[in-house]
């Protein structure tokens, strides 16, 4: 290989262009709100918003909760599948894949005729039920990033030797994963949990076809409806996203490829 | 038999069937089956049924009516071309990047910068390239304020190149994490027994580094199809509902049954999730023959 090649410079300068400017382009329109100068209106704006406080707290609510879920079925299934059932690995595996090859679109459709209010279950017919279909469909998200995220912190464990030390000195299969596993993976869990975090925070499709006052919907609606305030919008998305995805390495994890939408 | 149900104290490995174990895996299967299998099996059963609830093919026979086969159509074009460029473009910058000879500290920023950018999308991404390349877009004033007025060459952020240049943003990205692993694995020892044997550069590229990547660069084209196929928040945000892509169109099925035929609508939706699947299928297909190499 020749040293710091000519055309390699070029690729990654153009690629580092073409993906600056909209991050500078959208800063600087968030700017342009009082006319002739720059200032942060538009963020005082944004702030200031009941709906913007309203929906953002919704959605950081179903992310936590969303989180939670994920952790409580993805942490026992994985820690048995490598302990005791490695013959579910495959099927385990293909579940969890599912969600990147179905369309958002498509489950949520699923959800609404299957938990519909003329349905066996109408999960949709109340406001609490509904949140519940949000934070399922949002589990669902993040599933692939939560298991394999947990898989390989199991798997940098010592997993047989810690359970069966726990079980020389008499302790059960619950004790086992709370107090002994999970402190264990907490590292792996949290990576999981703030990628889920950043996927789910400002997620449109579930949220807005199952009616839900969250975030996701009320950013299209502001960018439908608003000038400078979508700019400061995208602008606090971006951070948000770039500090989920940070804390997400500092805690040990590798960038993870997703992307969805 | 219905004694074993509980929990049995020891926790040795059993002949019998393992019930603490099994007890643990089934809230993740209950999830699995009522969450992601059933929603999506009923779709599919609705596909195949009429008003009555009869068996039919009518519904898959009527995707071919031309408003939905135009919006079919605009989706693969828009996913095609993204997956593409995408593919291509974050080849070259991944190969620049870690191949070119470049710095070190590039590699990790690169790599960070993906994992952020390629998880930027949705309604957010809309916005940001509103202000790029929007009519009051930065760079479109800039680009008119040197003479080259875009808008008046006819083009448009709300039209397909528009929206191909937004998913941009999230498919190189993407490509650049998918594709790195499969460039690791070209083991130096290729490059230098070519060279031995008196091969240019070109040539090791040609005969020896792309056949090798050729796999792997198939196969991510393929997942990033698949992923700008499903995709809909972005150009919802984008371009409302005048830009009528398959997702969109299934949006206003789902808001309003646009197509007076929820029977249609599922059908609708049967056919994304076949061109999702069957795109991530031989995706997976490739991997698994591109795996062989990176050991």
């Amino acid at each position: 290989m020749k040293r710091g090649h000519p055309g390699a410079w070029a690729a990654v300068a153009l690629g580092g262009l073409y993906f600056l400017a909209p991050l500078v382009a959208t800063f600087e329109f968030s700017l342009r709100m009082r006319r002739g100068v720059y200032s942060f209106d538009a963020y005082r704006v944004v702030f200031a918003s009941g709906n913007f406080q309203a929906s953002f707290l919704y959605s950081t609510v179903v992310a936590l909760v969303t989180i939670v879920v994920a952790a409580l079925i993805v942490v026992p299934a994985a820690y048995f599948v490598q302990l005791r059932l490695p013959r579910l690995r495959g099927i385990v595996e293909f579940i969890t894949l599912l969600p990147l090859v179905i369309p958002a679109i498509v489950l949520v459709f699923g959800f609404i005729r299957l938990y519909g209010s003329s349905s066996v279950l109408p999960l949709t017919a109340t406001s609490l039920g509904a949140d519940a279909l949000l934070t399922f469909g949002y589990v669902g998200l993040g599933l692939p990033y939560m298991y394999r995220s947990v898989d390989a912190g199991l798997s940098a464990i010592d997993v047989r030797t810690l359970t069966e030390a726990a079980e020389s000195q008499g302790a059960g299969a619950v004790t086992i994963l709370f107090q002994v596993i999970l402190p264990n993976i907490r590292s792996a869990i949290l990576s999981g949990a703030f990628l889920t975090f950043a996927i789910v925070i400002g997620e449109f499709t579930f949220a807005s076809l199952l009616d839900r006052p969250a975030f996701g919907p009320y950013l299209q609606l502001i960018g439908a409806s608003r000038a400078y305030e979508p700019s400061a919008l995208a602008v606090m998305a971006f951070a948000l996203t770039w500090a989920c995805l940070g804390l997400m390495q500092l805690v040990g994890g590798a960038p993870a490829a997703g992307a969805r939408r | 038999m219905s004694v074993l149900a509980a929990p049995p104290a020891s926790t040795r490995l059993a002949r019998r069937p393992d019930w603490v174990a099994w007890l643990g895996v089934a809230p993740f299967f209950v999830f699995a089956a009522m969450f992601l299998i059933a929603p999506t099996a009923w779709l599919l059963v609705g596909a195949f049924q009429d008003h009555e609830g009869a068996f039919t093919f009518g519904n898959i026979v009527r995707l071919g009516q031309p408003s939905i086969r135009l919006s079919y159509w605009l989706s693969l074009e828009v996913s095609a071309a993204s997956a593409i460029l995408g593919a291509l473009i974050g080849l070259v910058v991944a190969l620049a990047a870690l191949r070119g000879g470049l710095p070190s500290w590039l590699r990790p920023t690169l790599m960070t910068f993906s994992g952020v950018a390629s998880n930027f999308a949705g309604v957010p991404l809309a916005f940001a390239f509103m202000a790029t390349l929007g009519r009051l877009g930065l760079v479109t004033v800039l680009l008119r304020n040197v003479g080259i007025d875009l808008y008046a060459h006819g083009f448009n952020i709300l039209t397909f190149w528009g929206l191909t240049i937004t998913y941009l943003y999230f498919q190189i990205p993407l490509m650049v994490l998918v594709v790195t692993p499969a460039i690791d694995g070209l083991k130096s020892e290729w490059a230098e027994a070519a060279e031995m044997l008196g091969a240019s550069p070109w040539q090791y590229w040609r005969l020896i580094a792309l056949p090798v990547l050729w796999p792997s660069i198939m196969g991510a084209a393929l997942l990033l199809f698949a992923n700008a196929f499903g995709a809909i928040a972005t150009a919802y945000a984008l371009t409302g509902s005048s830009f009528n892509i398959a997702p969109i169109l299934l949006y206003a099925q789902i808001r309003g049954d646009v197509l007076h035929d929820p029977n249609l609508g599922y059908a609708l939706a049967l056919g994304m999730l076949a061109i999702t699947g069957a795109s991530n299928l031989a995706y997976l297909a490739l991997r698994a023959r591109s795996d062989r190499w990176l050991r």
